[in-house]
């Protein structure tokens, strides 16, 4: 047994009070959950703390929450664990601290209903609903069931394995900033579908996502919710997975998303390194240099981008030769061969693995390695050798 | 004096771009710490995680070869960039867990010669914040400085890259990265500030794509920062001091308010406490002025 002090941030709207927070003493074994701990408060010192919880297996999603700052499930984070991530927190400036309270708060990005209770209706299950997570298919349905091979099924078993407990949202950092961003747990299940091989409607939910100037060109790519989840869906990858798919299928986007990264990947191919100048430009404007017919959009952009630039030309941060697109120098030539040889062998076979469903290597060898025999998903390839 | 660290050195395509004076200021730190750098000129960008976004495989054979071309010199790696730390985690992460598709990647490279080796004569690759802290260590930083930064009250910036996911970017050897910049700015003199942004983002990413959103981010954490007393900041991320220092005053539009903070690379606060002039560190190139935190060196200095 070991003794923790968890400092909770507390919430009665019936009060008229704002929120504040309130420590308790709880005694437990360092192996057992932060909810545990929660719970033995609500026990022993104030039966209205409210905390929502069920299963406390990590199954239901009931009670996701912000501990020591980072969003997860409170009957999944051990408070032994906890302590010494509050300890750390605590020590990070200063003298070393052992008994750090561990803070605790209601998830963000969404209303406190009370204490630890968010209003999960007015954020999650709306931004859920608004990917239509369900099945869409075409003709009649089957006499039986769908037939579907189990490999296809495969890669969306991830974002299948969540539980909807929100805390990937709770973290979210571009939802922090716009409200309005769609988020990673809609995200992940929107792939759910996306990837499903019995929904004929890819392309529009596709379309749809990329349309939307708070969608999957909205995120800004911070790992927030990949640290968040408790399941391992990692929303994140989810997201780059749908606009991989939204850009083999030639979608364009209100917010050039696709444009800056086709810009990105052809600047490498030419040369090397980064011409950032030429990002910009490109992302503005696609192809100016070919037809000149660029978008609204990219007018209103550039124009904006302006101050941006000159101020740095003005202090000699960036000479003004940086500041034109396209005179960016390239890496030497034979550097520049073997980026070419790169980009061939890489787009021709498009290779894509997800640890999360392989796992990774242990000490035994592939023996496949062992006998030479090459590893491919191409059955013509594999042959070849 | 202890051991020589001598490291195969990426900076990176924006340390070379728009944020020259880093990569000038890291010379110069190496020098004074004694840190041989051996430059990767020929080595290519990252991709940023764009690339990734865009074809996996073609992310993780570009890192593949620059990790082939750091081991070519049979040294570990140094980066200055916490993107190209997380962008590169992520590809050395698939290509170390599966050796079939390791070797496949490995064929692309073939042509020159080139391979990555798992694990080659304990190859790692870190961007100087970890270096600084797990290699050169905090102790013999302390001995070398000379202008301690007294009375500089220093807000940490560290760039999502560099911090999540925890599990990819070694905090289960090193749970501690994600304070190192407090350790460093204790170690250099100066004082830590705490405020809300240092581990959220910048919003550099998002920048083309979505303005508001992206500048809404910096313009709040500076805000927060301005708010809890800091002098300045500190990043280990060119991109953060894009977003950070260069859009400042668009980013001061965004929120609404008068910004006005200094944003500083890593080597730079290094090299302020290590004795290195404010201009030779480039530091008159930055758009949010950076005379407030000389004055306070030099204040501290007279005190």
């Amino acid at each position: 047994m070991a003794e923790y002090t968890i400092k909770v941030r507390r919430f009665q709207p019936e009060s008229g009070e704002g929120p504040y927070w309130e420590e308790f003493n709880v005694d437990l074994e360092p192996s057992l959950a932060v909810l545990d701990g929660l719970l033995q408060a609500k026990d022993r010192d104030d039966g209205s703390l409210a905390v929502r919880c069920s299963c406390r297996a990590a199954i239901c999603g009931s009670c996701g929450m912000k501990i020591n700052g980072q969003s997860g499930l409170g009957c999944k984070t051990q408070i032994g664990e906890a302590q010494e991530l509050a300890n750390k927190v605590a020590s990070a400036s200063g003298e070393k601290v052992d008994n750090a309270p561990i803070v605790i708060e209601p998830m963000g990005n969404m209303p406190v209903v009370k204490d630890l209770i968010t209003d999960m209706e007015s954020t999650h299950w709306t931004k859920i609903r608004r990917v239509t997570p369900w099945l869409l298919p075409h003709g009649d349905p089957p006499e039986r069931e769908y037939v579907v091979e189990p490999e296809s099924m495969i890669d969306i078993t991830q974002s299948m394995a969540c539980i909807q407990c929100g805390a990937c949202v709770s973290s979210c950092l571009s939802m922090e900033a716009d409200p309005d961003f769609i988020g990673p747990a809609a995200l992940a299940k929107a792939y759910r579908f996306v990837g499903d091989p019995r929904d004929a409607e890819t392309h529009e939910r596709l379309h749809d996502l990329a349309d939307d100037p708070h969608g999957i060109y909205d995120c800004t790519h911070c790992f927030s919710c990949i640290d968040a989840c408790p399941k391992g869906v990692a929303p994140m990858d989810q997201i780059m997975r749908l606009r991989r798919k939204a850009g083999e299928e030639g979608i364009e986007d209100p917010n050039a998303g696709h444009a800056h990264e086709i810009a990105f990947v052809k600047i490498i191919e030419k040369k090397g390194t980064l011409d950032e100048a030429m990002l910009v430009q490109e992302s503005y404007a696609p192809g100016i240099k070919g037809k000149l017919k660029p978008s609204k959009r990219s007018i209103r952009e550039t124009i904006k981008s302006l101050p941006t630039i000159l101020r740095p030309l003005r202090k000699r941060k960036v000479k003004l030769r940086q500041a034109i697109p396209g005179t960016h120098h390239k890496l030497p030539g034979d550097a520049m061969d073997d980026v070419k040889a790169i980009y061939a062998h890489a787009e021709e076979h498009k290779e894509e693995i997800n640890l999360y469903i392989q796992g990774e290597e242990g000490e035994l060898v592939d023996e496949n390695v062992e006998k030479g025999i090459e590893r491919s998903t191409d059955p013509d390839t594999a042959e070849a050798k | 004096m202890a051991d020589q660290i001598k490291v195969a050195y990426w900076p990176g395509c924006v340390s070379r771009g728009f944020t020259p004076e880093l990569h000038g200021s890291m010379a110069i730190v190496a020098q004074k710490l004694g840190i041989e750098l051996v430059e990767l000129d020929r080595a290519n960008c990252c991709g940023a995680g764009v690339i990734a976004e865009h074809n996996q495989e073609l992310a993780d054979t570009l890192n593949a070869r620059t990790f082939a071309l750091a081991q070519q010199t049979g040294l570990s790696m140094m980066n200055i960039c916490s993107t190209c730390q997380g962008a590169q985690s992520e590809c050395q992460q698939r290509l170390d867990a599966d050796s079939a598709y390791r070797a496949h990647v490995n064929e692309a490279l073939s042509g020159q010669g080139l391979s990555y080796e798992k694990d080659k004569d304990g190859f790692t690759n870190k961007n100087f914040l970890w270096l600084l802290v797990e290699d050169y260590g905090l102790d013999r930083l302390k001995e070398q400085v000379v202008r301690p930064l007294e009375g500089l009250r220093v807000g940490p910036f560290y760039g999502c890259y560099i911090v999540r996911p925890k599990e990819r970017l070694g905090y289960g050897e090193h749970p501690d990265r994600d304070i190192y910049l407090e350790k460093v700015i204790e170690a250099l003199g100066g004082t830590v500030v705490e405020y809300d942004g240092a581990r959220k983002c910048c919003g550099f990413p998002v920048v083309t794509m979505n303005r508001e959103t992206s500048l809404r981010q910096s313009g709040t954490h500076v805000g927060d920062a301005i708010d809890a007393g800091a002098d300045c900041l500190v990043t280990p991320c060119p991109l953060c001091h894009l977003n950070l220092d260069m859009q400042q005053p668009e980013a001061a539009k965004v929120v609404n308010r008068d910004l006005g903070l200094a944003v500083l690379h890593l080597p730079q606060l290094v090299g302020l406490a290590l004795g290195a002039e404010p201009k030779e560190l480039g530091m008159s190139k930055h758009v949010a002025s950076t005379g407030w935190v000389e004055e306070r060196l030099t204040a501290g200095a007279a005190a």
